[in-house]
């Protein structure tokens, strides 16, 4: 699984942040930020949750990206 | 003909009254088997579309085709009267009521002071206010103690005054004119004088930040926006006030309702204490089944759009009621339920989209502090009043309680 943030979308409503901090980051102007694209275990379950939590669709995932 | 009358005189007027806290209004329930996507009255005689789905109104708050100005002719303010809509014309908008490019580079100019990690390093201090008047309410001689004097609204008063570098000493003047503008029932006149002064205490402040910065918000961004030539003084009130109402008037009925919430289902309130590393599950639970502001989320369709079954043509309004996709059934099973472990994060109680609340996760911290410290050091707090009796916020753009009456 790959997640892909992009930036130019992105809000700063901090929900993936909320959701999973080791995957999820925000600069220090607010805007998303990833500290891993290919999260596993339980990491990769909150990231996915985080997707649907974002309110700008500034998240998206890859489920097999090769 | 005589249907489309009786249709009329049928249609369900927005907002529709809360006669109990522990429930939405049944109405919601209804619209919404008929059509989670329907018509309402609005107060003025216009219509609407009135958004009851969980799913359609995440759909209209995240579609670019819906805006928020809310100079627009046709864009559903809750209070329509003439005195307001020409308040919306005649000052620069706030980011709420901007769209693209334009509410991007005002919110962005904003969100990094909001940061996850910057309200977690706020937890301290947000901890030290609560616990000093909790402090004040344990030392307090006479009981029954209204909480929301007591508690719900110096907690987010404070914070965010500090937060912004607004003088604490000034809440009273600012809290009696942030409460008149958003009840419903006031008179238009009285809400245009209190949002005139309030426009005026801020602007002498911008004026005092521009001339001596201090470390806060607001002197952070005035400072900024001199250095880069971009400073409107308008434009930076605006966004003063938007921070400086929104900041303390929702927490601080969430704080109030979320006391009621937990103490009328004492299971719930039980579980949190058992566990306080349920506390943050509480207070999603809570703020979806409370879900405060149902009039920050209304749009205006810029062109035409089709939500589920619908479409809603270029120029036509759109009431999303955050409290009736809150109690969608087919999103929280059995929604009349406080449930603490059902796992309500995608509420909308903070709205969906672009728009969603800024100062959402400065909330929260808030809110787990208040609810984690409130009932540890006051595990016998209870109503002084039978919840009946509380005189609950019926007629304000924030629902909450004007008074609540507490002991132990």
């Amino acid at each position: 699984m790959l997640i892909k943030a992009d930036p130019t979308a992105c809000v700063g409503a901090g929900q993936c942040v909320l959701t999973e901090p080791t995957v999820f980051d925000q600069d220090e102007d607010g805007i998303v930020t990833l500290t891993t694209t290919h999260p596993e275990g339980p990491a990769a379950a909150a990231a996915r949750t985080a997707v649907t939590l974002c309110p700008s669709g500034a998240l998206s995932l890859v489920e097999h990206d090769t | 003909m005589g249907l489309v009358v009786a249709m009329a005189e049928a249609m369900t007027e927005f907002p529709v009254e809360r006669r109990c806290p522990f429930a939405a209004p049944p109405e919601y329930d209804r619209l919404r088997e008929q059509a989670p996507v329907s018509r309402v009255r609005l107060g003025g005689g216009t219509e609407a579309w009135f958004v009851s789905g969980h799913r359609e109104g995440r759909a209209v708050l995240a579609d670019p085709r819906f805006s928020s100005d809310r100079r627009h002719v046709n864009f559903p303010l809750v209070n329509a009267d003439e005195v307001t809509r020409e308040r919306f014309r005649s000052q620069p908008p706030s980011m709420i009521g901007m769209d693209g490019a334009e509410h991007t580079a005002a919110r962005r100019a904003l969100i990094g002071e909001f940061t996850v990690k910057r309200l977690a390093a706020l937890r301290p201090r947000i901890q030290e206010i609560v616990d000093g008047f909790v402090d004040d309410m344990l030392a307090a001689e006479e009981h029954p103690v209204d909480l929301v004097r007591a508690l719900s609204l110096p907690v987010p008063s404070l914070v965010i005054c500090e937060l912004l570098g607004v003088p604490y000493t000034d809440h009273d003047f600012f809290q009696r004119r942030t409460s008149a503008l958003v009840r419903r029932s006031e008179d238009p006149q009285v809400r245009q004088r209190s949002f005139d002064e309030l426009r005026d205490y801020l602007g002498e402040l911008i004026d005092r930040k521009a001339a001596e910065p201090g470390n806060d918000l607001f002197s952070r961004q005035v400072t900024r926006a001199l250095a880069d030539g971009t400073f409107d003084r308008d434009a930076t009130v605006s966004m003063a006030f938007l921070l400086l109402v929104a900041g303390h008037e929702t927490t601080a009925n969430m704080i109030s309702l979320g006391v009621v919430g937990l103490l009328d289902h004492p299971d719930q309130l039980a579980a949190v204490r058992a566990d306080p590393a349920k506390t943050p599950l509480a207070v999603e639970e809570l703020l979806r089944y409370f879900t405060i502001v149902e009039t920050a989320t209304s749009r205006v369709a810029t062109e035409d759009v089709t939500i589920g079954d619908v479409t809603i043509h270029a120029g036509e309004g759109v009431v999303v009621s955050g409290l009736a996709a809150d109690w969608d059934p087919a999103v929280f099973d059995h929604p009349d339920r406080l449930d603490i472990d059902r796992g309500a994060r995608h509420h909308i109680a903070f709205g969906f989209g672009p728009h969603q609340c800024l100062g959402q996760n400065l909330a929260r911290v808030e809110l787990q502090v208040v609810f984690d410290t409130l009932f540890r050091r006051i595990p016998t707090l209870r109503l002084a009043t039978p919840v009946d009796d509380v005189p609950f916020k019926t007629d304000s753009g924030v629902y909450g309680a004007w008074r609540l009456p507490v002991t132990w």
